[in-house]
């Protein structure tokens, strides 16, 4: 089934092949390059116009055009682009969130960039991008999920990093009890309560149960599902989010965090720049695995973003030739170090950046997620199911007594979506 | 004929001399007719096609039949909430109506300055509504919006926010579409207070005729073609309230502010959106809404052509 | 005049109006004033929570400074100018051209055309979204300013036309039957006679639509992306995807993308409401 990633990142680290940059053996390349990217924040900014010069200074004779999109605007936009004077290569996301584009026959097949060799290092991470037994786009980066906290406040209050759910609620009353809250979170755009969700279920019924309820194997009125919206209300009863949450985008509520209001964020290790950036150190800030509840293996949220060349590109040898060097060994490594990017390389030869988050989160996603990994909520179900499902996770997080009328919503739109 | 067989300059001139009135008006007319027929009329009828279909916007289209109409009409909440919340707006934006007369009334003088007074009140309907939305955003920002700054000074409290809390948000966008149309609404009263036939106001003060007896009897009845237009801009405007909802809250909390129009949008191109039939459906249900309006304004003209001849 | 004038009331009245008139503006436009004082904001203000009281500091330059250097808002101004002067001069010319074929000659289906105009104006533009969207990408028009042109030009010409027939049919008729009766062929009638009598509604409605398009947010949504092609209106929301959202950023960038249709109200007051208010008097 291909939304189910169960990718072992382990393989990655112990992958052990020698780096061959696959761009560096072509013969320069000539002709244009159109490429349209999404990586609209300031530094994934500056990555990718490093990336284009640095391209270019290899081909000196090939003409580089570079769009810059923003990044929520190109998630409406994509279809516009594939269809109308399409680019060279663009942006998008893996898994689910391929599948309109790759069944409208929209993104070209590259398999035969994994076949030949030309795409070395990424076997660990290949699944994401396969749908219907072929490949339909490279990742260039990955990041973890996991709880971002103010460790001053955890010394403060004599708490430490919960490793079970007993712990995290009794962590949690003591925060309460000092008058903070502690979680912050945003939900006006939604998808931030699709990772509180995704994170209760996995840890509630177990990877496999949520790739299931992902695929529309189980129903959301299921009791194993009530029993992770039980768990997850426990949080919200004792006051443990920020107040308001529907009015605020993630952007908005890290302020909740920086001035200390909000002990702790779950978030992706996308976070942790702005929050550096607002003035915390790394003394004020650290990172633990989202604790277990019931008794599976823990499965974590690890999207992967990507570029894909579109079917109907003009320059697809070109294009090819990008990709490959996007994903190369030292690309990689410069591309995901914490002064670029800030996340994971996908290249398993590729050096992880000492950066304290990308340590652990590489850590934690080689060594301890043997469930599996999961690409997110809007990316592993499908599109229409994930849109009206976030909205039901909103409002259950401001009005938990709703539940009921929520999942009988919910289930009412997955009897819809996937046909049953 | 031997002008279409000899085409010469001569007769050409000729035969258009004399069809020169029957076939100027056609001439032009062949290009607005054009452009508008392959903007407006033929897409209205290719929305009505697409809405018989089940369609993802990049693959092949699917007939359905009427299905669309059925899970619209049938059990669709969120068609439902659209549905009601695009009446709350063709009410409640009525308001700019009598809001636009008063201020008209109260601006209706001669004093010094008095005419930079008129622009600056008239001001809220040049700005986009883009910057209307964002500015009564941050209004009515739970903590320290200025509205809710000013309501805790009341001793009252929204949860959530205006805009956070599903009871007020689409009120609060209502409000907030409400300060350009009342500006609209005033500028066409002020125009028709100023061709008030004065002689009337005098016969009818001697009569002992004032304030609101004289604003009703007298005055409304010969400000009833301004009332007509504000009431026709006001109700398009509305149906049309789209710009607002999309900056202020994206349709939420949980898809409470969400209207027909908006609902249409994000069924068909938002980021989730791959319903072009369904959101075609909700297009044409829209369409069917207007069509009321439509015709009301165009029988009310079509009254005034045949008394005008 | 109603209401009673002011000079004909009590000296304490008179002194009350005149008073509670600027108290009243500023009520009225205190959203404005929000947005002015946020402009010139530090950034530090807002994370300091001193949102509505006095700026601590002036910071009128760096922060227009950053809207004008450091982001896409020239870009965006640019296309917004590119999208809407050939918008005005397209709209305007074509519905001139069909007031008068609707004004000047009784034929069939002249009030039926006139109707299809006027109909088509007040048409959602949600049913008319998808396919015009399908239309423009098909033309390879999609993400550029002709895309959005084309299709402005096209939708505004509904409501020029009710404007223009209006006006020329109030228009005296006998000039144009002098001047056939002197032998001048049509189109010159139009050109030389009619035309330079339509000068105040060539005027209102050009700032009129010049209003409407450069504040149109929607088409720019549906028909552009990015910088490329995309108005002013889309690009504002430029600032709030940032990491932190910029107030102060946003305050400046919406004033200047409101500055080019509050000048053209100004300078074009008059013409600009008698645009507004055609019907509204008899």
């Amino acid at each position: 089934m291909r939304s189910i990633m169960k990718t072992s990142f382990a393989a990655l680290a112990a992958a052990s092949i020698v780096a061959t940059a696959a761009f560096a053996e072509g013969d320069a390349l000539t002709g244009d390059l159109n490429i349209t990217a999404d990586m609209s924040n300031p530094a994934p900014r500056a990555v990718i116009e490093g990336l284009v010069a640095d391209f270019g200074a290899l081909h000196p004779d090939l003409n580089i055009e570079l769009t810059v999109v923003d990044r929520d605007a190109w998630k409406t936009q994509i279809r516009n682009a594939l269809t109308a004077n399409a680019p060279d290569v663009v942006n998008w996301y893996a898994a689910n969130r391929m599948g309109p584009y790759v069944e409208a026959g929209l993104f070209e097949d590259v398999s035969d960039m994994y076949e030949d060799g030309s795409l070395e290092g990424l076997d660990a991470v290949k699944s994401a991008l396969t749908i219907d037994g072929k490949q339909w786009g490279v990742p260039y980066t990955y990041y973890q999920w996991g709880v971002y906290y103010r460790e001053d406040i955890y010394k403060e209050l004599g708490i430490t990093e919960p490793t079970t759910w007993e712990e995290e609620l009794a962590n949690c009353e003591k925060i309460v009890a000092s008058g903070r809250v502690c979680y912050t979170i945003g939900t006006k755009f939604l998808w931030t309560a699709g990772g509180w969700f995704d994170y209760m279920n996995m840890r509630t019924n177990g990877f496999d149960f949520h790739m299931q309820l992902a695929r529309g194997e189980v129903a959301w009125t299921d009791d194993r599902v009530r029993q992770t919206f039980a768990n997850w209300r426990q949080l919200i009863d004792m006051g443990g989010f920020v107040e308001d949450h529907q009015s605020y985008s993630w952007q908005e509520a890290l302020n909740f965090m920086v001035d200390g209001d909000a002990a702790a964020y779950l978030m992706g290790n996308f976070a942790v720049a702005p929050l550096r950036e607002a003035g915390l150190t790394d003394d004020q800030i650290d990172f633990y695995q989202f604790p277990t509840i019931g008794d599976f293996p823990q499965g974590e949220d690890a999207p992967t973003d990507t570029f894909h060349i579109p079917s109907q590109a003009t320059n697809k040898d070109n294009a090819r030739a990008f990709l490959a060097y996007v994903t190369s060994t030292d690309v990689q490594t410069a591309i995901n170090a914490g002064d670029a990017l800030g996340q994971l390389p996908v290249n398993a030869n590729a050096s992880v950046d000492a950066d304290e988050f990308l340590e652990q989160g590489f850590e934690m996603l080689s060594t301890n997620a043997p469930g599996g990994v999961a690409q997110f909520f809007d990316r592993d179900f499908p599109a229409e199911m994930a849109s009206v499902g976030m909205e039901g996770l909103q409002e259950f997080m401001v009005f938990p007594d709703n539940l009921d009328d929520i999942l009988a919503r919910l289930e009412d739109a997955a009897e819809r979506v996937y046909d049953k | 004929m031997a002008f279409a067989t000899t085409p010469t300059a001569s007769t050409n001139r000729g035969w258009y001399k004399r069809n020169e009135i029957a076939i100027t008006p056609w001439l032009f007319l062949i290009l607005p007719i054009l452009f508008f027929a392959v903007y407006v009329i033929i897409p209205i009828g290719q929305s009505f096609w697409i809405s018989f279909h089940e369609w993802d916007g990049l693959g092949e289209k699917t007939y359905v039949g009427l299905a669309n109409y059925e899970r619209l009409l049938t059990d669709d909440r969120k068609f439902g909430i659209s549905f009601w919340n695009n009446l709350k707006w063709l009410v409640l934006y009525l308001l700019a109506i009598p809001m636009g007369l008063f201020i008209s009334l109260f601006l209706n003088q001669t004093v010094a300055g008095i005419r930079l007074y008129k622009s600056l009140f008239f001001f809220p309907f040049v700005i986009s509504q883009v910057v209307v939305g964002l500015v009564f955003s941050w209004f009515y920002f739970p903590n320290f919006g200025l509205f809710t700054v000013i309501l805790d000074l009341f001793g009252l409290e929204i949860k959530g926010g205006v805009l956070g809390n599903p009871n007020t948000a689409t009120y609060g966008i209502i409000a907030a579409g409400l300060w350009p149309q009342t500006a609209y609404c005033m500028i066409l009263y002020l125009t028709g207070l100023n061709s008030v036939d004065p002689e009337q106001v005098e016969a009818a003060r001697l009569d002992g005729a004032k304030g609101y007896k004289m604003l009703w009897y007298v005055i409304l009845p010969q400000l009833k073609p301004a009332t007509f237009i504000a009431f026709v801009v006001t109700i398009i405007g509305a149906l049309r309230s789209f710009d607002l909802i999309s900056v202020m809250t994206n349709g939420g909390p949980f898809g409470s502010t969400r209207v027909l129009s908006f609902y249409m949008f994000e069924e068909s191109l938002s980021e989730f959106g791959f319903r072009m039939g369904y959101g075609a459906a909700i297009a044409v249900v829209l369409f069917f809404l207007m069509l009321f309006f439509i015709v009301y304004f165009l029988w009310s003209m079509y009254q005034d052509e045949k008394g005008g001849h | 005049m109603f209401p009673t004038p002011i000079e004909k009331t009590s000296r304490s009245w008179q002194i009350s109006y005149q008073i509670i008139l600027p108290i009243v503006l500023i009520i009225w436009l205190l959203p404005l004033i929000a947005v002015a004082m946020f402009s010139i904001k530090p950034d530090s203000d807002f994370a300091n929570g001193n949102y509505w009281g006095l700026p601590s500091s002036f910071e009128f330059f760096s922060n227009y400074g950053k809207v004008f250097f450091e982001s896409n808002m020239p870009r965006y101004l640019l296309n917004s100018v590119f999208i809407t002067i050939p918008t005005v001069i397209g709209a305007v010319a074509l519905s001139a051209m069909a007031g008068f074929a609707l004004g000047v000659y009784k034929f069939k289906g002249n009030l039926l055309i006139f109707f299809m105009f006027i109909a088509g104006n007040f048409v959602p533009f949600q049913i008319l979204m998808v396919p015009v969207r399908d239309l423009t990408i098909s033309m390879g028009l999609y993400d550029t300013v002709q895309g959005l042109v084309l299709f402005h030009i096209a939708f505004q010409t509904g409501f020029c036309t009710l404007f223009m027939r209006n006006f020329i049919k109030a228009l005296p008729f006998p000039l144009i039957e002098a001047a056939r009766v002197e032998g001048v062929a049509e189109w010159r009638i139009f050109l030389y006679v009619v035309l330079p009598l339509m000068k105040p509604a060539l005027a209102a409605l050009a700032v009129l639509i010049f209003t409407f398009i450069w504040n149109d947010y929607f088409w720019a949504v549906v028909l552009t992306q990015g910088p490329n092609a995309q108005p002013v209106t889309a690009g504002i929301t430029e600032f709030n995807s940032q990491y932190r959202a910029a107030y102060h950023l946003m305050s400046a960038g919406s004033i200047v993308a409101a500055l080019p249709p509050v000048a053209m109200f100004f300078l074009m007051q008059k013409h600009f409401i008698a645009g507004l208010t055609l019907g509204a008097v008899k």
